[in-house]
């Protein structure tokens, strides 16, 4: 692990890496450091390609760290990551990528990420993408999410991704069986000629599930971002899918909302807003003495907060 | 000191403010009134730079503000709060008190702030300043900021407008406090009888022009008794 590496580290993680329960780290597609305890077991797949983390049931405040960091300019690293979490289990799981691109090749970070959760476990799942580099090789991330979530189980996913990465396109996935509740939140903000598409789909299969999807982007300079969003509900469910957009210079963003409900019981609602920052938010921020540009920056970063 | 002088303002052919000019002293309370349409919340903006007169002039302490922009005219020390109060979605409570305090603020000081309003600090600070919150919570919010300000020149504008009788009876002592503490001018665009009561001078406007001046003794009765919701006058309008 060299300057650049841990710097990587702390832009994906923002903690120490090593105070997690469990953690591994994977470095230009291998892995280079791990640790396990007694109820969080961290076990490379044979072929190479990923981990297998299984959460005994009943494990409870575990913390667990899956970074990968590529500073291989030119590497296309492809990733599966299964989380097996047992009944009644309450783990923290924050994994995320960090490309340092200085040369001039494509670097390209592929995670699929797959959540087996059982009867009543609960799992807050942390996600951060950050790009960096002087080279003119794109930093490309393509995660994608795979959700099943068994009954009265919870899964919260925050994930992260401001500037530095060149192309995305983030697929999320997710099933939920009775009494079961998923939450995410996302948060990108792109600039330059920079672009993230989303897609996600949820179905609420169980009587009771329930998801609230809420999308804040930020589209700047030349940038463009596309927001998809499928949600079926199957049975008596409640879903609320929020969508909201700042554009400013070229930028462009596109929400596409679908809601289906198959069940009289259902209740779907999606919301998509896309606008400039409201002029009166900037004359609020700038009766109280802050600049244009100083304003700017405060809505934005609260938006994103 | 703030000083208008032949401050003109017109949008679609209709003059909304017309050859306005005033002076208003350090340390009084000013209340502007008259009926809708006379040109108060638009004399209010154009003192806070977020409209420009389209002639006259604006003195903050001789020195002229007409072509400032809004920042410059809140540096030089002038503070608005909003008819209808910003909400923004991520910004909290308390991220706008220390934006408008300009620094660090620790909690007790906020939650000073937000007890002169009347609000129970701890329950705010950290909530977001959006639609969960009620009218008369986001005026209050709106009244501390320009408060945490701590501007010499203080404009509200219509600070009872859209808020229930239970919050204005207390938003009628948070302006008994401030015209008994305020340093600076303090000027407050109202129809309400009880802030007209409080004042030191009644700003009387009428199509875009300043019909009346005097003290609210002088003044109240004759306000109180021309005002009509005709303006044919209730007898004539049946």
């Amino acid at each position: 692990m060299n300057k650049v590496d841990e710097s990587l580290l702390h832009e994906v993680l923002d903690q120490d890496v090593r105070k997690a329960d469990a953690y591994n780290i994977r470095k230009n597609g291998k892995g280079i450091e791990r640790k396990s305890n007694p109820n969080i077991e961290i076990v490379p797949k044979e072929d190479g390609t990923g981990l297998d983390v299984y959460v005994k049931e009943n494990t409870l405040f575990g913390i667990i760290h899956i970074p990968v960091i590529i500073t291989e300019s030119g590497l296309t690293d492809v990733v599966y990551n299964d989380f097996h979490v047992g009944k009644n289990a309450n783990v923290i799981i924050v994994a995320g990528c960090g490309i340092h691109n200085g040369k001039h090749k494509d670097s390209r970070h592929d995670g699929i990420h797959r959540f087996y959760l059982e009867e009543k476990a609960k799992v807050n799942y942390v996600e951060k993408h950050y790009g960096e580099g002087e080279g003119t090789g794109k930093k490309e991330l393509n995660p994608v999410t795979e959700i099943t979530l068994e009954k009265n189980a919870y899964l919260s996913m925050n994930t992260t991704q401001i500037k530095g990465v060149d192309t995305t396109l983030r697929v999320t996935k997710a099933k939920l069986k009775e009494g079961s509740t998923l939450i995410i939140n996302e948060k990108i903000l792109t600039t330059g000629t920079q672009q993230a598409k989303t897609d996600f789909v949820v179905t609420l299969d169980g009587e009771g599930a329930s998801t609230h999807v809420t999308s804040r982007s930020v589209a700047e300079e030349s940038s463009y971002q596309e927001f998809t969003s499928n949600v079926i509900g199957n049975k008596k469910c409640y879903a609320h899918v929020e969508c909201d957009a700042i554009i400013k210079d070229r930028g462009s963003v596109k929400a596409i909302p679908e809601i289906y409900a198959k069940d009289v019981d259902a209740n779907l609602i999606h919301e998509a807003a896309i606008g400039k920052i409201a002029g009166q938010q900037l004359m609020k921020l700038m009766s109280l003495g802050l600049s244009e540009k100083e304003a700017e920056e405060t809505i934005i970063k609260g938006f994103l907060k | 000191m703030l000083e208008l002088q032949d401050i003109s303002f017109k949008r679609d052919g209709k003059h909304i403010l017309d050859h306005v000019s005033f002076k208003f002293d350090a340390e009084k309370f000013y209340v502007i009134t008259g009926p809708n349409g006379s040109g108060k919340s638009t004399l209010a903006k154009i003192i806070m730079g977020i409209e420009q007169p389209d002639s006259g002039k604006i003195l903050l302490n001789g020195k002229d503000i007409t072509h400032k922009k809004i920042d410059e005219r809140a540096k030089l020390g002038i503070g608005f709060a909003f008819q209808q109060p910003v909400q923004f979605k991520g910004i909290t409570v308390y991220d706008l008190l220390k934006i408008a305090s300009k620094k660090e603020i620790g909690t007790k000081e906020a939650c000073q702030l937000l007890s002169k309003v009347g609000l129970c600090a701890g329950e705010y600070l950290d909530r977001e300043i959006n639609s969960s919150l009620s009218g008369g919570e986001l005026k209050r919010i709106e009244i501390a900021s320009v408060m945490a300000k701590n501007p010499s020149v203080s404009i509200f504008d219509e600070p009872e407008a859209g808020i229930d009788l239970w919050s204005f009876r207390s938003l009628i002592d948070v302006f008994k406090q401030m015209e008994s503490y305020a340093k600076g001018i303090t000027i407050v665009i109202s129809h309400q009888e009880r802030i007209l009561a409080i004042a030191d001078q009644i700003i009387w406007m009428d199509q875009g022009k300043v019909k009346q001046v005097g003290s609210k003794n002088a003044m109240m009765h004759q306000i109180l008794t021309s005002e009509k919701a005709c303006p044919k006058g209730v007898m004539t309008c049946e």
